[in-house]
């Protein structure tokens, strides 16, 4: 039987691979995708767990499904569902007198004790935030610029976004250029009073990202968040029916069945680079495969610095590439629980907050600065069996939780896990008394693990971290922002591309439009 | 990439160090005429640079070199790590050999020139003019090999002039079948000394390399055996009068070293120096290769010439304009040739007056206290000006 040739070779089946393949499969290319898993999903795929329990995906929640990913790929036809479009926020209250957030990014304040003025500072904070996410967001589906002179710019859909956002008028524009790169400490401290809310303001800004609220420029990432949107919701956060593992494996689906050829269980050893052209992959067990053009939506520094090679690269492109900051400060918490923990009342079906206030978030993050552990830690908790079937046995429950902040390369990393695991267990505790006692299994994957498991480096969300100085044409590094690599043919899809991770797609489909219009 | 440890060297204490033959330079140096030279004391003239100069055409002469920056480059990917670096195809260099060469940052920028001895198999010595170590350091990542500077640790002398052979035979050293570009070893006091068929003045000569303890041994054993060959120590003024009869370029005199030049426009490629022979574009990828591709295919906007100028003044630091209106670029060495009797110069130019058909320097010639502005006709002269079978000689000439 011959072997079946192919036009293009995408590396790696997360979000980002699966997008760009799609996009270039549907435009006529012949594309085979490799995935080193045993399924493709990436950080959307499932893992697994515990005995009798779905698998939990790295990625618990979705908050930024590009919408044209979503479109193109007929993501719903291939099995995509929301158990909740919407999925409401509880900040957690150590004497149960919670917060609760509800709709959209906080469209809504129940409970909690945030005062009248709070909630209208609140609502007008809220709507210029989501002004100005919405003014940006346009950035998030553009190959980003270059700064050199007849780059060949989108000037007129950049022009745009200058455009609409001085359109805003001259208050709000002056209010944008202000708290652009401000850090969300002062800008809460500003509006509001109440530390459970700004607490859980403040936390959902540093979500994945190794900054804490005071520090410099810590509203950008909020910003981006907002600009993600859920089933046409902008600022939503959604829980895919059966788990963001069922996105992935949409995703999936929906790219084979546009032709795709997926082969998984299948690491690339190395990129082939012929006449300083891409030729190839090598596998990892010696096999050839050779293809014009490759996609690689591992992350630029992987691809470029062990998958192709430093000899391949000029020395300043190589040491930017090293010198990428990529410290992941996420840790990931499962806990296979015998019955429903009581977070003293809250309901379990929306997404927890464990966040009391923007200092205590700071202070979780001081100790991740000197490689340290905090004692406190700040909680994303979600419990998928509360919300929908298809999690857990009948009766017991999957929580999924992210923790922060892990130190990134702790001196002795099994410590460092197990330190992590008890800090998070004695946060739970505190906020749900008797939840150690319905642990059945628990799994704590620390910034390393993530690392070795999904190859990001240094265990970040966003395969390289997403901050200002690593953002737009700065992102991964300067000279590799249009997608392009320096050796013909061989292209960056990743999270570490512009605009970045989260399972949005995003960064493959800008990717795969520019190698068409490369063509 | 390895790592060499390095000795606790604390250079910046000391404003300018010594090198191990200073007993004999400073005793040998009348005028006390010292320059900074990357961090040595240097002589620039010991008494006399047209005496010196002379002896460089005429007799045998000896150059402090142990401030040239020197790397020592090691490792199982040595000759790939240099492949890679430099211009050239650094692993056809055979062990033995050496060669000029030029390296690149990623714009295709010139960074420096240099010679590359080939010591073994797994072991180079890279000479130049600055210093790179971080850069080299840079590009050894992902290659099994260490960087590191041994400037310290290697005693070097050149050896230059048509005597430097019978020099060398009288001090009971046979290099008579030593060939340019290549290099030997013979004993040295109970060490080793490697000489190298190499030099700067673009005539017979010979660099000797040894270390600092057999430092003094090497220069008593050369001036004793050279007295009859009129053998004398020269300075760098007379050495810059020789290297450019001979064509050869000097970082940050020729070029700005792109890591040190802080205007754009003045950035070099080796294209535009006129290195484009240096340059394997089938070997692979090197430092710089896809940029200088591209200048390739668009042509670079300057030309490296070099120049005869009308009359006798030195045309140094001269601006050229064509057809003495349009400034066209600038001389960046020149000197007044006393074995060629003309005075010539080295010259970035713009391209498109590469043809120099119509160019003139404007000289600013100081005398007693008045400039006297000449614009003086200058034509393009074929490099290296000064030519001599001796340079190439095998076995060489007797002197």
């Amino acid at each position: 039987m011959p072997t079946p040739s192919f036009d293009a070779i995408v590396i790696g089946g997360g979000p980002n691979g699966l997008a760009a393949a799609h996009h270039l499969q549907a435009k006529g290319r012949r594309v085979l995708l490799l995935e080193r898993a045993d399924a493709a999903g990436g950080g959307a795929a499932g893992q697994p767990f515990a005995e009798g329990f779905a698998r939990p995906a790295l990625a618990h929640l979705a908050y930024n499904l590009d919408p044209r990913v979503e479109r193109a790929m007929d993501l719903a036809r291939h099995g995509l569902s929301w158990a909740d479009p919407v999925l409401p926020t509880t900040a957690l209250s150590a004497t149960g007198r919670h917060l609760r957030l509800e709709g959209a990014a906080g469209e809504r304040l129940a409970g909690g004790d945030a005062g009248a003025a709070d909630r209208a500072a609140w609502a007008a904070l809220r709507a210029r935030l989501m002004r100005f996410a919405r003014v940006l967001s346009p950035l998030r589906a553009m190959t980003p610029p270059r700064l050199a002179r007849g780059a060949g710019n989108p000037v007129r859909a950049l022009a745009g976004v200058g455009l609409r956002a001085r359109m805003m008028g001259a208050d709000e524009f002056r209010e944008l250029l202000r708290v652009f790169l401000t850090n969300m400490h002062d800008l809460l401290g500003d509006e509001l009073s109440d530390p459970l809310l700004k607490g859980a303001l403040a936390f959902d800004a540093s979500l994945g990202a190794w900054l804490g609220p005071r520090s410099p420029n810590s509203l950008l990432p909020w910003l981006d968040r907002l600009a993600g949107q859920i089933d046409g919701r902008q600022g939503a956060i959604g829980l895919p029916g059966g788990g963001m593992a069922a996105l992935g494996a949409a995703m999936a689906r929906a790219a084979e069945a546009q032709g795709v050829a997926i082969r998984t269980g299948t690491a690339v050893g190395r990129i082939l680079v012929e006449a300083d052209r891409a030729a190839g992959v090598e596998l990892a067990d010696g096999t050839a495969i050779r293809a014009g053009l490759v996609v690689s939506a591992l992350a630029p520094k992987v691809t470029l610095l062990d998958l192709a090679g430093p000899r391949h690269l000029d020395t300043g492109m190589a040491a930017r590439l090293r010198h990428q900051k990529a410290r992941g400060a996420a840790a990931k918490l499962h806990l296979a629980l015998r019955g429903l923990p009581d977070f003293r009342g809250a309901d379990p079906r929306s997404r927890l907050v464990i966040a009391p206030s923007p200092e205590a978030v700071e202070r979780a993050f001081d100790p991740g600065k000197y490689g340290g552990v905090p004692e406190a830690p700040t909680m994303e908790i979600l419990i998928p069996s509360a919300i929908e079937g298809g999690h857990a046995p009948e009766g017991r429950h999957l929580l999924s939780a992210v923790v922060q902040y892990a130190p990134h390369g702790p001196a002795d990393p099994a410590a460092a896990r197990a330190a992590m695991l008890r800090a998070a267990m004695a946060q739970l505790e505190a906020h749900a008394p008797g939840i150690g006692a319905l642990v059945e299994a628990a799994e704590m994957l620390m910034p390393h693990d993530i690392a070795a498991r999904w190859g990001s480096p240094g265990g970040t969300w966003h395969h390289g971290e997403l901050s200002v100085e690593q953002m737009l044409f700065l992102r991964p590094v300067p000279g590799l922002a249009q997608y392009a690599t320096p050796i013909a043919g061989l292209w960056l899809a990743s999270a570490g591309c512009h605009p970045g991770g989260g399972v949005s797609g995003s960064a493959g489909l800008n990717a795969a439009e520019a190698i068409g219009r490369a063509a | 990439m390895r790592d060499f440890a390095t000795k606790g060297r604390r250079h910046f204490e000391t404003p300018l160090l010594q090198t191990p033959f200073h007993p004999r330079t400073a005793a040998a140096s009348r005028l006390y005429d010292w320059v900074p030279w990357a961090g040595y004391a240097s002589v620039a003239t010991y008494d006399d640079a047209e005496m010196e100069y002379s002896a460089i055409r005429n007799a045998a002469t000896v150059f402090d070199l142990c401030p040239m920056v020197k790397y020592r480059i090691e490792g199982p990917d040595a000759a790939a790590f240099l492949d890679r670096l430099t211009v050239r195809r650094a692993s056809a260099l055979t062990p033995g050999g050496v060669h000029y060469t030029v390296w690149c940052d990623d714009a295709g920028h010139l960074i420096d020139d240099g010679t590359l001895f080939r010591l073994g198999p797994d072991r180079f010595r890279l000479c130049c003019q600055e210093r790179h170590l971080p850069w080299l350091q840079d590009s050894a990542q992902g290659f099994d090999v260490g960087v590191a500077d041994e400037t310290a640790d290697v005693a070097a002398l050149s050896l230059q002039g048509p005597t430097s052979a019978s020099v060398l035979a009288a001090a009971g050293i046979d290099v008579s079948a030593l060939r340019p570009f290549r290099m030997i070893e013979v004993p040295l006091g109970g060490g080793r000394l490697m000489i190298s068929r190499t030099g700067f003045t673009g005539d017979l000569g010979y660099e000797l390399w040894t270390t600092p303890d057999r430092a003094l041994t090497l220069w008593d054993i050369l001036f004793e055996a050279g007295a009859p060959y009129g053998i004398r120590p020269i300075g760098s003024a007379a050495l810059d009068t020789a290297r450019l009869e001979a064509g050869f370029i000097l970082a940050n005199v020729d070029f700005i070293p792109a890591h040190q030049c802080l205007r754009e426009d003045r950035l070099r490629s080796p294209l535009e120096m006129g290195l484009g022979w240096l340059v394997d574009w089938d070997k692979g990828h090197f430092n710089g290769r896809r940029a200088l591709v591209r200048e390739r295919e668009t042509g670079g906007r300057w030309v490296f010439l070099g120049l005869e100028v009308e009359g006798n003044v030195a045309a140094a630091g001269a601006v050229l304009y064509h057809a003495r209106t349009t400034e066209a670029g600038m001389v960046t060495g020149a000197c007044w040739s006393p074995t060629l009797k003309t005075s010539v110069a080295l010259a970035q130019v713009e391209r498109r007056f590469a043809d120099a058909r119509n160019l003139w320097a404007e000289i600013y010639a100081l005398r007693e206290l008045h400039y006297a502005k000449l614009m003086v006709r200058v034509r393009p002269a074929a490099r290296p000006f000064f030519r001599s079978d001796r340079r190439r000689a095998t076995p060489p000439l007797p002197f």
